[in-house]
């Protein structure tokens, strides 16, 4: 299962692709290809947004599913999608403990 | 300290208004990434994990009060209200936006900062001994000479797309605390038999996947040769340094290829044509120079003894604060202060914008408004009475400032690692404050002494772990975060290389590991006189070895 993710050119934020729903700043909302077919829409979307000058260092991303919530599969992505493990009060993980 | 004449000021500003056009036209989308990325790496902007983030320079590691105010601005204003003091000397900001740097780079010229070439393959901030025009041991003041090649690398026509970065330090004491052999070029001000100034001059040290010890070429090049001899080496470099591998592109590279003999030898031809040129230093320009740096008015404060006698007597946090992080200064009613940026579980080098602030109000009012960024990821007042540490410690107390760990265990180096680096392979951060929290007793960690534990992230070795007593790396084997260690290493005048000492620990092990470590040294040190760094050379790595792997170790 993979998931694309990129850094929006404004702002630097990490976001991730949602669909139609567009770029979300949550891993959770993001759209989960289950197969090669959806793999690539993610990346034609991710392209498509780079040419656009939204993004930039789009990549898709291992994840997988734990109790139903994306979690990346590699260490760098999860602290992306949280924040830096020594200051919880940054980040993604900032919203959710607020 | 140095002052921009107008020539600096025009050129910082048009700058600025350059790379805010660049800006403008690529959040507009008339240029593309591609064309953009090579534009603000210029200017200090990375792209990390979480965010841009904006590397200022710190020209060898000296801040001034209004400046230091700046820098606590920008942190509140654009930033998430800290900023984070780098191995280098300078300051990275973790979260600013794109859309923002324009205004920062702004706010930072103002004060006469900037952050160009704290980037890409050109010359980098040049370093210097933190201490610099304080330390009593010291021959003289080495940040004139910093100063001088900022001056001639800034922009610097024929060096500003070398085959890799390039970084220079400077120490002006035979105690080497600029860890020049660590770098591309690293000088040694001294003077020889007649008193005159000069330099010994190390070319080729560094650290990344292929760690050098710098080799001397040139045991003493008089001070007016400074450039036309660095051009020599530069030119060297840029000829003959590799294009084709981007890991073997360091003149560290180049030097152990070629050989220091035949290396020097080309330098000394190259020089032959450049010597007694337009690039001789007129003794009129290093004096003018020099007159920036002079030393402030240090009056006569000889009641300092019996007032840090009395405060002792009153005190021992404040005794262990001076026995720990108060050096001797040139002058003898004077001292250095070195302010921790480790305290206990802390992130090393991170200060918040409040405390920012509150160490500029200190220096203002106790050290004569100068500080200095170490290496070590600390701030130095360099000028402080000795009448005054008292008052200088409570006001750090009060901003939670003075934690006594100077040179000790928990006076940690770590790279930002990945909590926050695009490049790290494991975190840096999380480690050292888990080896913090391990030995925060004081008593313990000078009952163990001087002791420097550098961790990094990467094989890149921002964190310095190849020089470090204790020296811990991040990599990543299978998914996950494994730490090898390394011991032996040092970055001050006896620069040595550690021996990586066997294999990884995982997250939960490494703090286990360095407690075996220093337990093993505990109890085969001769007695306390004896270091780590000594016992470790004097034992080697069997009983390291034999402790962290037992007979695991005998079996391989």
């Amino acid at each position: 299962m993979k998931v694309l993710t990129a850094n929006r050119l404004t702002d630097g934020e990490a976001i991730w692709y949602a669909g139609a729903r567009g770029w979300a700043e949550t891993i959770a909302e993001a759209d989960v290809a289950g197969d090669k077919a959806g793999e690539a829409e993610l990346e034609a979307a991710g392209k498509a947004a780079f040419a656009n000058n939204e993004v930039v260092d789009v990549e898709l991303i291992d994840v997988e599913l734990v109790d139903g919530l994306i979690r990346p599969v590699r260490l760098r992505e999860r602290i992306r999608a949280a924040g830096p493990t020594n200051r919880l009060d940054l980040g993604k993980q900032a919203r959710t403990a607020a | 300290m140095y002052r921009y004449d107008e020539f600096d000021q025009d050129f910082v500003k048009a700058r600025v208004a350059e790379f805010t056009d660049q800006v403008e036209r690529r959040l507009a989308g008339e240029i593309t990434e591609e064309q953009f990325r090579p534009l603000r790496l210029m200017n200090g902007v990375y792209l990390q994990l979480h965010a841009y983030m904006l590397r200022i320079a710190i020209p060898y590691g000296t801040l001034n009060t209004g400046q230091l105010r700046m820098l606590a601005h920008i942190a509140r204003r654009y930033d998430k209200g800290y900023g984070h003091f780098t191995t280098r000397q300078n300051i990275q900001f973790n979260w600013p936006a794109l859309s923002d740097i324009p205004a920062i780079l702004a706010d930072l010229a103002s004060v006469e900062m900037h952050a160009i070439q704290t980037s890409g393959n050109c010359i980098r901030n040049v370093t210097a001994d933190h201490f610099a025009g304080a330390a009593a041991d010291e021959v003289a003041d080495p940040r004139p000479y910093a100063e001088i090649l900022r001056q001639w690398s800034s922009v610097h026509p024929e060096f500003s797309y070398l085959p890799r970065k390039f970084k220079i330090a400077v120490t002006g004491a035979e105690r080497d605390r600029a860890a020049i052999q660590t770098h591309d070029i690293g000088l040694h001000l001294k003077k020889n038999a007649e008193g005159e100034l000069g330099f010994a001059v190390y070319v080729g040290g560094g650290q990344g996947r292929t760690p050098m010890v710098a080799k001397k070429i040139r045991d003493f090049l008089p001070e007016k040769h400074l450039l036309s001899y660095a051009t020599a080496i530069l030119r060297v470099y840029n000829l003959y340094g590799r294009r084709d591998n981007k890991y073997k592109a360091r003149i560290k590279i180049l030097v152990h290829e070629t050989g220091t003999e035949e290396f020097a030898r080309q330098v000394e031809a190259e020089w032959a044509a450049l010597k007694d040129q337009e690039l001789t230093l007129p003794e009129a320009d290093i004096a003018a120079i020099n007159a920036y740096f002079a030393p402030p008015a240090l009056a006569a404060r000889p009641e300092g003894d019996e007032v840090v006698k009395l405060a002792r007597l009153d005190s021992k946090s404040f005794a262990d604060w001076v026995d720990q992080n108060v050096i001797t200064h040139r002058r003898p009613d004077y001292a250095a202060v070195t302010i921790s940026l480790k305290g206990i579980g802390e992130a090393p080098g991170d200060a918040s914008d409040s405390q920012m602030e509150a160490v500029a109000d200190i220096a203002d009012q106790y050290a004569f408004g100068e500080i200095r960024v170490s290496h070590e990821q600390n701030l130095i007042l360099p000028h402080v009475a000795r009448a005054d540490l008292k008052a200088v410690y409570d006001a750090l107390v009060e901003i939670e400032l003075a934690t006594p760990n100077s040179g000790l265990i928990t006076d940690i180096i770590a790279c930002p690692g990945l909590d926050y680096c695009a490049l790290a392979n494991a975190r840096s951060i999380s480690v050292a404050q888990e080896i913090s929290r391990r030995f925060a007793s004081l008593e313990r960690q000078r009952d163990i002494g001087e002791l420097k534990l550098k961790i990094s992230g990467c094989i890149n070795a921002c964190g310095h772990h190849h020089v470090g007593h204790i020296g811990i790396l991040g990599v990543e084997k299978k998914g996950a975060e494994l730490y090898q260690v390394t011991l032996g290493g040092s970055a001050d005048e006896h620069t040595a290389v550690g021996e990586i000492i066997g294999r990884g620990f995982g997250p939960d092990e490494i703090t286990d590991a360095i407690e075996t470590v220093v337990e093993t040294y505990l109890a085969h040190r001769l007695d306390r006189s004896e270091n780590f760094l000594d016992a470790y050379r004097r034992l080697g790595p069997a009983p390291f070895k034999e402790a962290l792997y037992g007979g695991e170790a005998k079996a391989a």
